[in-house]
């Protein structure tokens, strides 16, 4: 079984609140560029599959600048066997429409049985990547996971909405999302990051994907921003120190805002 | 004025309020015609007249309803294309933003998810979006196709408008490749609670809550004040609180009327995931903890002495 996992480049989610452990002070270069948290998932569900399907091989795949082979070999590091990175100077400002068909094509490149995702990104958060994929592959959509099996070609996927958990059924090729805690990510092993320097990565083109460079990028954008502005200030802040009555406080606060 | 779809959601014979509040906005942009899976019942056909659907498209079709998003997307994709559409009208729920990306690829059209406002400046579409957590406010627009939009529960009143919609049942053709089947679905038991991202009030609970049984307090603020239960990263990756309750930036992105946060530092991750809420309310030892730069009301003391209190409070003044 190939299975491709698709990974990205994000800036650290919890950065605000990282120091550098020589000197304590914020860590500025640890907010740009760590693979998305949520891939770890992804990543780590592939190579369980992997470890329990034999002949099974794990494919990892990143859109994004040059930095982003930094992303790939934490991925390979993992334990994935190869890595596939596509670069090209027009991609920047793609949207989720032209990542879409830029990663769909690149997957059809490699070949795959099973493409695995993050339920979203950490950055953009639209979550609609492994949809959008499945429709231009055209292949089932078994997203959302909380539980993961594949026995032959049959993939049996336990799927968490905001509504309901479902089991749910597909044949391979399919596209899989999985949600945060379907696994404990591994980390790295000394032994996995020095392995990972001397696995294959391929770099390519949108040449290389027969793909013209005036459809994705920032002017190929299916959408525009208009105008951002910093959000405005909450209003007044009042803040109490409990002197036993804060209980009745917050209850005298919600009743003058119609809240209870 | 052209129509608007809108994707809409019920259960147990009831639209849920997510779906009346994209009607309410709907009618801001054009028509709006309601896309329903399954045969809509009398009062689902009542209550999407009450709310102004001026159509009411469905499937009754079995297959349709069993395929994971793509079924959906080909009921969607064929109302667009059969009428002239301003906008497609989605909730932001996780499943919800998969069927607008599915529905933008095959119709080749923006995708804008996440919107808090939608309105119609000089005959188009603008969405408003709350990004990066929160913290920057930006309007978007589709510059190719039918804008599809997914729109944050909370993000409107649902205001009623009467009107008497037609009913359109349609056969959808399978056209969209191979679809994954759900063989069984069981909805999410919440206890009883409304669900976390339409919920109106969310009590959430963190690292201060302190164990896994003292949430039992975080459920009773909730129940007084009808609403639903959240938990912070810090109490979820302590196995205190089940993670579908995660409120953050690797979990659900809430927006109630309020907010009350007990216990919670307000790491960014935190933040991200409700810093939309119109009111927030803060309970924290530490003075100096970051939630406290949110907050409307702040109280520095502990939660398990101040809940009860405002509990009892609550049940006093409404008996």
């Amino acid at each position: 079984m190939k299975i491709v996992v698709c990974v990205k480049q994000v800036p650290d989610t919890w950065s605000e609140k990282r120091l550098d452990p020589a000197d304590q002070t914020l860590d500025r270069a640890a907010a740009d560029g760590v693979i998305d948290e949520l891939d770890t998932y992804a990543v780590e569900e592939a190579l369980r599959l992997k470890e329990s399907h034999e002949g099974s091989s794990v494919v990892v795949l990143a859109m994004g600048p040059a930095a982003a082979a930094e992303t790939l070999r934490k991925a390979l590091s993992m334990g994935a066997d190869e890595a596939v990175h596509v670069v090209d100077d027009a991609l920047h400002g793609s949207d989720a429409l032209a990542t879409s068909l830029v990663l769909a094509r690149a997957i059809e490149h490699v070949g795959y049985d099973l493409v695995v995702l993050g339920s979203e990104s950490t950055d953009a958060r639209m979550g609609v990547m492994a949809a959008m994929l499945a429709e231009r592959l055209g292949v089932p959509q078994a997203t959302l996971a909380n539980r993961v099996d594949v026995a032959d070609s049959a993939l049996r996927v336990t799927r968490l909405t905001s509504a309901a958990q479902e089991e749910i059924e597909a044949d391979l090729p399919a596209v899989v999302s999985v949600l945060e805690k379907i696994n404990e990510p591994r980390y790295p092993s000394f032994k996995g990051i020095m392995a990972a320097k001397s696995k294959p990565t391929t770099t390519l083109s949108l040449a290389d994907l027969g793909i013209e460079p005036s459809t994705v990028g920032l002017s190929a954008a299916a959408t525009t921003v208009l105008d951002s502005t910093a959000r405005p200030p909450r209003g007044e802040r009042t803040i109490i120190k409990d002197d036993g009555d804060a209980g009745a406080r917050i209850a005298d606060f919600l009743a003058s805002r119609k809240l209870v | 004025m052209a129509d608007v779809l809108v994707l809409i959601d019920h259960a147990d014979d009831v639209v849920v309020k997510p779906s009346l509040e994209l009607l309410t906005l709907a009618r801001r942009i054009g028509t709006p015609v309601a896309v329903v899976v399954g045969a809509p019942s009398t009062s689902i056909v009542e209550e999407l007249g009450a709310y102004g659907a001026n159509a009411i498209i469905s499937a009754d079709d079995e297959r349709l309803a069993s395929s994971v998003t793509a079924g959906v997307v080909g009921l969607l994709a064929s109302a667009a294309s059969s009428r002239d559409v301003a906008a497609v009208l989605l909730p932001s729920t996780a499943e919800g933003k998969e069927v607008a990306g599915r529905l933008a690829v095959r119709l080749d059209a923006g995708v804008l998810t996440d919107a808090v406002d939608v309105t119609s400046s000089e005959g188009e579409v603008v969405v408003e979006q709350s990004i990066f957590g929160g913290s920057t406010v930006v309007h978007a627009k589709a510059t190719r196709g039918v804008p599809v939009i997914t729109v944050r529960p909370n993000s409107v009143s649902p205001e009623e408008s009467a009107a008497s919609p037609s009913i359109e049942q349609v056969t959808v053709s399978d056209d969209a490749g191979r679809h994954a089947s759900v063989t069984s679905r069981s909805a999410v038991s919440a206890g009883g609670r409304p669900g976390l991202t339409e919920a109106s009030v969310v009590v959430a609970g963190g690292r201060g809550v302190g164990a896994a049984d003292k949430f039992a307090l975080i459920e009773e603020l909730a129940d007084v004040l009808s609403g639903a239960v959240g938990a912070s990263r810090a109490a979820t990756d302590a196995g205190w609180y089940p993670h579908a309750a995660q409120v953050g930036q690797t979990g659900v992105t809430v927006a109630p009327q309020l907010y009350i946060a007990c216990g919670i530092s307000g790491a960014i991750q935190h933040r991200a995931g409700m810093q939309t809420a119109k009111t927030i309310v803060a309970i924290n030892k530490d003075a100096e903890a970051p939630i406290f730069e949110l907050a409307d009301l702040g109280v520095v003391g502990d939660l398990h002495t101040v809940v009860p209190q405002l509990i009892a409070e609550i049940r006093a003044r409404k008996a």
